[in-house]
């Protein structure tokens, strides 16, 4: 008998060893760094002056080829947003030209935007989109902070649930948007004539002359968008590439997440409520059951 | 269940109702005063928290339900509607998802710890082949849900797992053709998910109603195993264990709202938030996690149709473990080998978890087929065996000597020594 337990101890040793060695094997998955967001942890909330920063850059920079399909202009002025008036976003919305229709004739018209109207796509279609940008589809920008995620592994995953690490989306988005090269790595070869970025998640090297290089990341469709200076603050923000990719991650947080200040806010009411809750049931139940041996 | 009862109508309209439908002595029977072990500890609370949990999914599933559109055009966009548009939307559809995965922690939790304190074993056979059933369903209607907003996974999930039955021989092509409802996955098969998904949780329901029913009839089985034998080893349903099953159903609450109001995505995949595209396969697709064990299984065995085989069989396994379990003894608490075994059995079963969330390769598959094998090697060679081999601790004679002398998990004799004074 003692020799069975002995096989099985070794084998769960074994077992143990072996589960735990090709976590560290990891491929050429990118380090996304970890930033400062004032919306992570349980009392996060949004920069009002960070979400209207980041929807300028959006706006002027981004919003040429991704879409924000999902967000209307009315959301522009909601609570818990970048909170311009209602006569600020009227006026963005009427900056916008949008297509309705059909009209009495049957035709379709194009009208300033109004608060009810969401942001038009760039494009009529992922069709059109991709042969504008050279065959990349950018993607739109309504969810992507929530559908973009570096790759964790163990035990790190195991410790977000409980240091409430929800911000991978943001994090990559800065990290991408901050990590291309100045010059494209030399193993590409002269011929390659596209963009690379250690950040990216969606595209591998596959250059057999990069197998040693330890290359991240990959080829990808979009140019370096973002330089010093290209869009002004008028608040005194410095105007660098750093704080922009800030800003619009922040943005686009907000625009993936819009109930996220309402949801930690009532999430805390309800954890006091139940801990409270919780305690006076404790102590009930110990009454009720003091007489009985147990 | 109603026998449990003494209720005797007092009121006019309570002589009256009992005397054409006894439902007040049935219910008081049932969850008032039946005779309940006194010495349950908290894992038994999980059978409540599992009714409050069903309760909460078949309520937040109605409401999602009036503003969700079953289309493959529109699916994903009435989604972000309950998200930014409907009042509290965000909340009910956090509520459901994370509580699917709650479902699934407290069930697994539940299932382990019949497993352990060998529920399944006679006269209880019954209430555990109705529970293996009510698992069943539940990942059923899981797999179903999980495909309704219509994101990245939820369409490539679908279609790995129907495409699993085309490994059936001679129908399976047709098979799933039927399921699908065309050539691929698609609207039709997006709809009638939906139609399932609505309907299986009250099937749930029906089934959870036959398992309280058979363990009321058999009596609940208890830390010790041994069945009461006097009223002094039992105690009323109400209040002592409404107390305990609420308390503990809030505390599970507590660690509910912390995934629903802090880290709701933390089960998901971000994937989904990506609407569903034929024509762009995820660079890995992976199930939800409470399926990860037997998504391991599934690609562990090398052959299509074995994988299919091993992945429901290491479910069919649990309908006849009644008659696999050779011990004598009901509570592992009392059987020194069975109780290591369990644990590693435990670590096995997250092993495999692990594994599901590893792409099958190197490593990985030798290791997924060394657990699976283990997995089937725990119910079909070493409980069999473990009834002739092991040599229990002797029972106590009651649940209330038990009580006495410092719980189940102590063995009987050795706290025998200080207390024979």
């Amino acid at each position: 008998m003692s020799t069975m337990i002995k096989m099985v101890r070794s084998f769960a040793a074994v077992a143990a060893v072996a589960i735990a060695t090709p976590a560290f094997a990891a491929g050429n998955a990118p380090h996304i760094e970890r930033q400062q967001w004032s919306f992570s942890g349980p009392f996060g909330f949004y920069d009002r002056g960070q979400l209207q920063r980041g929807f300028k850059v959006y706006r002027e920079v981004c919003s040429s080829c991704h879409g924000l399909k999902q967000v209307a202009f009315r959301n522009l002025a909601d609570e818990g947003g970048p909170s311009f008036t209602e006569e600020q976003a009227k006026q963005i919305a009427s900056e916008y030209t949008v297509e309705d229709g059909p009209n009495d004739d049957g035709d379709m018209y194009e009208r300033p935007g109004i608060l009810a109207d969401k942001f038009p796509s760039p494009f009529p279609n992922e069709q059109a989109a991709r042969a504008s940008n050279g065959g990349a589809y950018p993607p739109d920008f309504s969810l992507l902070a929530k559908a973009r995620a570096g790759h964790r592994g163990f035990p790190w995953f195991v410790f977000d649930a409980f240091t409430q690490y929800q911000e991978q989306g943001p994090d990559y988005i800065y990290a991408l948007l901050t990590s291309y090269p100045e010059e494209n790595p030399q193993c590409l070869g002269e011929d390659f004539s596209g963009y690379f970025n250690p950040a990216f998640l969606g595209g591998s090297v596959t250059a057999e002359a990069c197998a040693h290089e330890n290359l991240t990341g990959g080829p990808i469709g979009m140019a370096p968008p973002l330089s010093d200076e290209l869009v002004e603050y008028t608040d005194g923000t410095p105007m660098t590439v750093d704080q922009y990719a800030h800003d619009v991650a922040a943005f686009m947080m907000w625009a993936a997440e819009p109930h996220l200040e309402e949801r930690k806010k009532i999430g805390f009411r309800v954890m006091v409520f139940l801990i409270v809750f919780a305690g006076l049931l404790y102590f009930t139940k110990k009454k009720l059951w003091r007489n009985v041996e147990h | 269940m109603a026998g449990h009862s003494n209720y005797v109508p007092q009121s006019a309209p309570a002589k009256w109702l009992e005397s054409r439908l006894p439902v007040i002595s049935l219910v008081r029977g049932s969850f008032v005063d039946f005779p309940t072990p006194k010495n349950l500890n908290y894992w038994w609370t999980f059978g409540g928290i599992l009714f409050f949990v069903l309760i909460a999914q078949i309520i937040t599933g109605i409401v999602l339900v009036m503003h969700y559109t079953p289309s493959t055009t529109a699916a994903f966009n009435s989604v972000e509607h309950i998200m930014r548009d409907v009042n509290f939307g965000w909340m009910l559809r956090y509520l459901h998802a994370n509580g699917a995965s709650m479902f699934f922690i407290a069930v697994y939790i539940h299932i382990f710890r019949g497993l352990y304190y060998g529920s399944y074993k006679a006269p209880r056979e019954i209430s555990w082949i109705l529970g293996v059933i009510i698992f069943l369903i539940m990942m059923g209607t899981a797999f179903m849900g999980y495909v309704l907003p219509w994101g990245q996974m939820s369409f490539w999930g679908a279609t790995v797992i129907t495409n699993l039955f085309s490994a059936i021989p001679l129908v399976g092509e047709e098979i799933r053709t039927w399921l699908w409802g065309g050539f691929a996955v698609d609207n039709p098969t997006l709809n009638r998910f939906f139609s399932l998904h609505y309907l299986l949780p009250f099937m749930i329901f029906g089934v959870v109603i036959l398992h309280v029913w058979a363990f009321h009839t058999t009596g609940n089985n208890n830390p010790t195993g041994v069945q009461p034998k006097t009223k002094q080893d039992t105690v009323p349903f109400h209040p002592y264990y409404t107390i305990k099953d609420l308390f503990a159903i809030i505390v599970f609450m507590i660690l509910f709202a912390w995934f629903v109001f802090y880290v709701p995505n933390y089960m998901g995949h971000p994937d989904n938030y990506i609407e569903a595209n034929p024509l762009v396969t995820p660079a890995h697709i992976v199930p939800e996690w409470y399926f990860l064990p037997f998504y391991a299984i599934l690609r562990a065995i090398p052959d299509k149709l074995g994988g299919v085989v091993a992945m429901f069989g290491a479910i069919a396994v649990l309908f006849v473990l009644p008659w696999l379990d050779t011990s004598k003894v009901r509570s592992g608490a009392y059987r020194p080998l069975f109780k290591q075994f369990f644990w590693i059995f435990a670590a096995n079963a997250v092993a495999l978890g692990y594994l599901g969330a590893m792409p099958a390769e190197g490593t990985y598959v030798l290791l997924a087929r060394v657990c699976t094998a283990y997995y089937f090697a725990h119910f079909l060679i070493i409980l069999p065996m473990l009834g002739f081999l092991e040599k229990p601790r002797p029972l106590p004679a009651s649940i209330s000597e038990a009580v006495l002398k410092g719980g189940a998990g102590k063995p009987a004799g050795a706290t025998a020594a200080p207390d024979t004074k």
